[in-house]
């Protein structure tokens, strides 16, 4: 009764289940539409990488180096607007999330699978704006788009925050139909302690989604009102509020940082539970504080404003928050290197990308302690320090992760394997380069070398210089990691139905799965329980040992 | 310079503690960083340990038990970085409230940010482009923008604040010790951001006073033009009037003095002494036609003798050309 | 009432049953649902801001609103509300002729809601009496506010002109707070526009929604004629019914926050 297992490249898979741009275009398959948005959002990637070498070519002297001030100032503002938008907050969850979180559920697809093809559609339409932003005068402003420069400077700010409005909607939807779906489409025998902690971190995600980026829309709106019609709800001069501003962006864009950590903390369980061949230790601990990062991370807004004009008071509640917000996460940590603990660690690809994850995390954290105190704060905000500190958690941590996610679940999207070695020399590339372009960064911060800057004294120079030439090793790294991917598509190894020895359930189904996902309906259990598979030489991959398949289909 | 020498001068890499809140923010700084190291160390040195020990290899067969969890060393890894924290954000907070509340003598000096320079203004009235403040006395500034939102940044003091236009902001700090400080603008602000630099320049003991006063009398000091010159910068006349032809909110200065200007609403006026004056104390009386209402007074804000020294200075923009400067009436 | 909401010809092949399907479509619109109250839930935090720092323009301001017509208009929502629920107890005992004529009706009223905006809004628009920048009022003896003298006309506050005076010594923290001009025995309190700016946003943002719910009520008003509901599967008349209930609620909070101010 036992349909093989194993590879399924020559059978009918998702991938050919029907052929033609229309079939995918018009898909509802859950696995396609990750797939789109995985090419989508790689693509984007790439865009705000091409920005940050020039950011970094550009500082690589003081003074003018190959662009003038202007220049400068939209490829910062569009680094962060493409990587933001396009890249980080769909990433995990859109790209990674669509294709395994039905399948970790043992579930057909998504609660609903139209809804889903409309947000992919709505990113695409929202990227198209930014573009066509980015083609008719891009924008100045930064990210943050701070009021007044942002209502009155002359660049395309309104293509670009209905852009980024129409973007926000794709992350509603995508949040709405995975909580729909962890709630309704769990097999009776799955109660809610016995989801993988990747499930648990998407779950905390989409509640952060749902309800943080209806602010943003009507920040957004407001602004583009603000433009386009002279409405004057930010502009002094009408009797407007600039700091109202700062405080409707960052009730949003706060939560919105968790948006980016919770999914990569959810793969990063998984990383370590099946690389330590170990079952993940203290999974009630993990798995409610991502509840509890998703909860608090609506209060501590205000610690992006502690020099703009807010009360004391209201800085020592925030600083208050902000730093209990930092345990639930230093809990994660210490859990997974328990998980390594008396396990039979592999050093594969994915689980090297799980330790730069710990080691980049690790600092990105700590170095948030000095932000969330608030004298210190004082002294380092807006300077590069914040600029280093982000790129640790949201790069080091959310974008590590996410590379980490797809090394890991490729051969089961795609029935490829990849070069280990090479993808083994991009990771350490990439670690390499990250510390190169980053760890500087901290230390010309603390001296007082301010963010945004295009010209800089020359003392700060020296990291300057290091921090550029780290960003081309990070690129080089990158440009292997892809080429592996790239390389496996035509001459990879077929890939096992489960070469990793993981026990959630996607791993229970055909290296690329069918188009309905499982060919016959698999018997949740723990999703940690990995010595119920062993390595099986014939399959080049794990199998069920035998007493636990007969028992798990009884 | 080696590698190691280099880190071992910079120590923390926190710049020079020019005032009296320096070293208690350094202090909680030190603090946030060696707990920082010691929980980095622990976390990457048990990564490597674990790593290293428990590495899948020929002849390695993991235990058969290990724990899943433990709830006692959980709480305790959560609890005890719990109290660390709070303890960094009660530290933090005491320093803040220092850094925040000025002490009630302090030396008043306003702070105007505009894209993209700061203008200071003392309290006898005199405004400069650069910060000067005597050493050990409390001095506060109080601070606003004419365009879009600065901040007010002085790494050697370890104060920052922003500049947000429509309302006040405050910043105090006390120098400790003479020289010349940087400050830096550090909200994002525009294509002159990175340039929108200054400095405070701390004075010796009696320094202070001897500085003011003698900026302060640049009319006596300086040769009229020269003086108008220096007004003409700082006061807010650049901003809409240029001098070298171009356009602008306003009138240019070049070629203008002695020549007719046609008024808005019709009628023309010569631009002599008395129109000069006159625009510049009641800027709606006649203006230049092509030109909208909207400069502001300066009834209040020059002197006299400023306004001498403006005109001036107008006239040296004009000197090749003043055949009307010798015709009187309309 | 227990009537399915589906039949097996609508179970989606990743649903396990009928029920769940339903279920999940019910909580789906209500995390839409609750990101719409997010949604506004920002321009009632604005109002609540600039309401506390500035109610002397909220007082003055609020009076140049029709509270007749106002009142209507939320009688009329409260009744096309009605006349939703109708509709889906309707589509719930298969009645098809009374579900159609209850759409109709809630499709009317949203019709009614929306004239009477354009007349307050075309007003709005004769008397000046705009946002922000386009805050330019005419002098109208018939704009008399109820119960108060009419006011003198409006002066047009320069908002480029500055100060002369030096900063005070203790400045406000926050909001700086300008004191209101005297005129003859009115007090017009400046930056007025600041109300017709929060006013015009959450109306029009509000007005956007009628339209589209009147959209989505008219396409499931399609569906019914084509005869796509009956006692077993009418799930999408509950859910835009849901949405219609928001919409009127959101309203229902409006009317007093902007018109009855006192």
């Amino acid at each position: 009764m036992s349909v093989p297992l194993g590879n399924a490249l020559a059978a009918d898979n998702y991938l050919n289940h029907e052929k033609g741009w229309r079939s995918w275009l018009f898909t509802l398959d859950h696995k396609r539409i990750g797939v789109m948005y995985l090419v989508s959002i790689l693509a984007s990637f790439l865009l705000g990488g091409i920005f940050a070498l020039l950011i970094r070519m550009e500082l690589w002297t003081p003074g003018r180096t190959i662009m003038d001030a202007h220049t400068y100032n939209q490829m910062f503002t569009l680094h962060g607007a493409a990587m933001i938008f396009l890249f980080i907050i769909p990433g995990i969850p859109a790209a990674l999330g669509n294709f395994v979180l039905p399948l970790m559920l043992g579930a057909k697809d998504v609660a609903f699978p139209r809804l889903n093809l409309l947000s992919y559609y709505l990113w695409v339409v929202g990227a198209l704006l930014a573009l066509v932003s980015i083609v008719t005068g891009a924008v100045d402003t930064g990210w943050t788009f701070y009021t007044p420069y942002s209502t009155t400077t002359n660049t395309s700010v309104i293509s670009m925050t209905l852009g980024a409005f129409i973007l926000g909607f794709s992350s509603i939807f995508t949040g709405l139909n995975f909580i729909v779906s962890i709630h309704k489409l769990r097999p009776p025998s799955m109660t809610w302690f016995k989801m993988p902690l990747f499930l648990w971190g998407l779950y905390g995600t989409a509640i952060i989604q749902i309800l943080a980026t209806p602010v943003l829309g009507i920040t957004l709106l407001l602004l583009i009102a603000e433009r386009a019609l002279g409405v004057g709800i930010f502009d002094p001069a009408l009797g407007g509020d600039p700091v109202l501003f700062q405080h409707f962006f960052w009730f949003y864009s706060h939560p919105a940082v968790y948006i980016m950590i919770l999914p990569a903390m959810g793969v990063i369980s998984e990383l370590v539970a099946t690389f330590s061949h170990r079952h993940i230790f203290g999974y009630r601990f993990i798995a409610m504080s991502s509840i509890a990062i998703a909860v608090i991370s609506f209060l501590v807004w205000g610690h992006h404003m502690f020099v703009s004009g807010q009360s004391n008071l209201a800085s020592l509640i925030f600083s208050i928050l902000t730093f209990l917000v930092a345990i639930p996460s230093a809990v994660k940590v210490f859990n997974w290197i328990a998980t390594m603990y008396k396990g039979e660690v592999e050093l594969a690809t994915p689980m090297l990308y799980a330790l730069s994850f710990l080691f980049l995390f690790g600092i990105g954290g700590l170095t948030g302690l000095f932000l969330g105190a608030l004298a210190t704060d004082v002294h380092l905000t807006d300077t590069y320090f914040v600029v280093a500190h982000f790129h640790y958690t949201m790069f080091g941590g959310t974008a590590i992760a996410f590379f980490g996610g797809l090394f890991y679940w490729w051969p089961k999207s795609t029935g490829k394997l990849y070069k280990e070695a090479w993808a083994r020399l991009g990771a350490f590339l990439i670690f390499i380069g990250f510390n190169t372009t980053f760890l500087a960064q901290f230390l010309m911060g603390a001296q007082g070398m301010p963010r945004r800057y295009y010209n800089y004294l020359p003392e700060f120079a020296p990291y300057h210089k290091v921090s550029t030439l780290g960003a081309f090793i990070l690129a080089v790294g990158f440009l292997i990691a892809a080429a592996t991917l790239v390389h496996s598509l035509f001459a990879g190894e077929p890939a096992p139905a489960n070469p990793w020895g993981a026990a959630t359930l996607e791993w229970q189904t055909t290296s690329p799965p069918p188009h309905d996902n499982f060919p016959t309906q698999p018997e949740p259990g723990d999703p940690y329980e990995v010595d119920k598979w062993v390595y099986d030489p014939a399959a080049r991959g794990y199998v069920l040992v035998p007493a636990a398949a007969s028992a798990g289909r009884a | 310079m080696s590698f190691l020498s280099f880190v071992a001068e910079k120590g923390m890499f926190l710049p020079f503690q020019g005032s009296t809140v320096a070293p208690a923010v350094d202090a909680l700084f030190k603090f946030i960083f060696w707990i920082s190291a010691f929980f980095f160390l622990l976390i990457v040195g048990l990564m490597l340990a674990f790593v290293i020990r428990f590495r899948k290899r020929p002849g390695y067969t993991k235990p058969a038990h290990a724990p899943t969890h433990n709830t006692l060393l959980e709480l305790t890894w959560s609890g005890i970085p719990l109290i660390l924290v709070m303890v960094m954000g009660v530290w933090g907070f005491k320093v803040f409230l220092d850094i925040n509340t000025p002490p009630a003598n302090a030396y008043e000096v306003q702070v105007t940010g505009q894209k993209w320079k700061w203008l200071f203004t003392y309290p006898n009235g005199y405004v400069d482009e650069a910060l000067h403040v005597p050493v050990d006395q409390p001095v506060r500034l109080v601070m606003t923008s004419e365009d879009v939102i600065h901040s007010f940044f002085v790494p050697a003091f370890r104060v920052k604040r922003d500049v947000v236009p429509g309302r006040y902001t405050k910043l105090w700090f006390r120098a400790t010790k003479p020289g010349t400080y940087q400050v830096f603008c550090a909200e994002y602000c525009g294509t002159g951001h990175s340039d929108m630099l200054t400095s405070v320049a701390v004075h010796e003991p009696g320094g202070f006073e001897k500085w003011l006063d003698q900026a302060s009398n640049l009319l006596n000091t300086l040769p009229p033009a020269e003086a108008g010159r220096k007004l003409y910068q700082s006061r807010g006349c650049a901003q809409c009037h240029s001098v070298d032809g171009s356009g602008g909110i306003g009138p240019t200065f070049k070629e203008l003095f002695g020549h007719k200007v046609a008024l808005r609403g019709g009628g023309q006026a010569v631009a002599d002494e008395d129109y000069v004056r006159e625009s510049i104390l009641e800027p709606m009386a006649k203006i230049v036609a092509g030109f909208e209402p909207v400069m502001p007074t300066y009834k209040g804000r020059l002197k006299d003798q400023e306004i001498t020294a403006l005109i001036a200075y107008l006239k040296t923009l004009a000197a090749e050309n003043r055949p009307a400067a010798e015709e009187k009436g309309r | 009432m227990h009537a399915a909401h589906s039949s097996e010809a609508h179970l989606a092949h990743h649903f396990p049953g009928v029920k769940a399907q339903f279920e999940a479509g019910k909580l789906g619109m209500w995390i839409f649902l609750a990101t719409e109250i997010l949604l506004f839930g920002g321009l009632f935090c604005a109002y609540a801001v600039y309401r506390a720092n500035h109610p002397e323009i909220f007082i003055y301001a609020h009076r140049y609103l029709d509270n007749l017509l106002g009142g209507i208009n939320t009688a009329v929502l409260i009744f096309s509300s009605f006349t939703m629920a109708l509709a889906v107890r309707a589509a719930q005992l298969g009645r098809q002729k009374a579900l159609q004529r209850l759409l109709s009706a809630t499709i009317a009223c949203g019709f009614v809601f929306l004239g009477i905006k354009y007349v307050e809004y075309e007003h709005k628009w004769k008397e000046g009496l705009l946002w922000g920048k386009r805050f330019k009022p005419v002098h109208e003896e018939k704009a008399a506010p109820r119960e108060v003298p009419p006011p003198k006309a409006l002066t047009w506050v320069n908002p480029e002109e500055r100060s002369t005076l030096a900063p005070p010594a203790d400045p406000p923290a926050g909001l700086a707070v300008r004191p209101a001009e005297a005129h003859g025995e009115h007090i017009v309190p400046q930056n007025v526009q600041l109300f017709f700016s929060v006013y015009f946003v959450m109306t029009g943002l509000h007005g956007i929604h009628v339209v589209a719910g009147m959209i989505v009520l008219s396409w499931i008003l399609l569906r019914a004629r084509l005869g796509e509901f009956s006692a077993a599967y009418f799930t999408p008349v509950d859910l835009a019914g849901l949405y219609w209930h928001l919409v009127d609620l959101i309203w229902i909070y409006l009317f007093p926050l902007l018109y009855l101010i006192h």
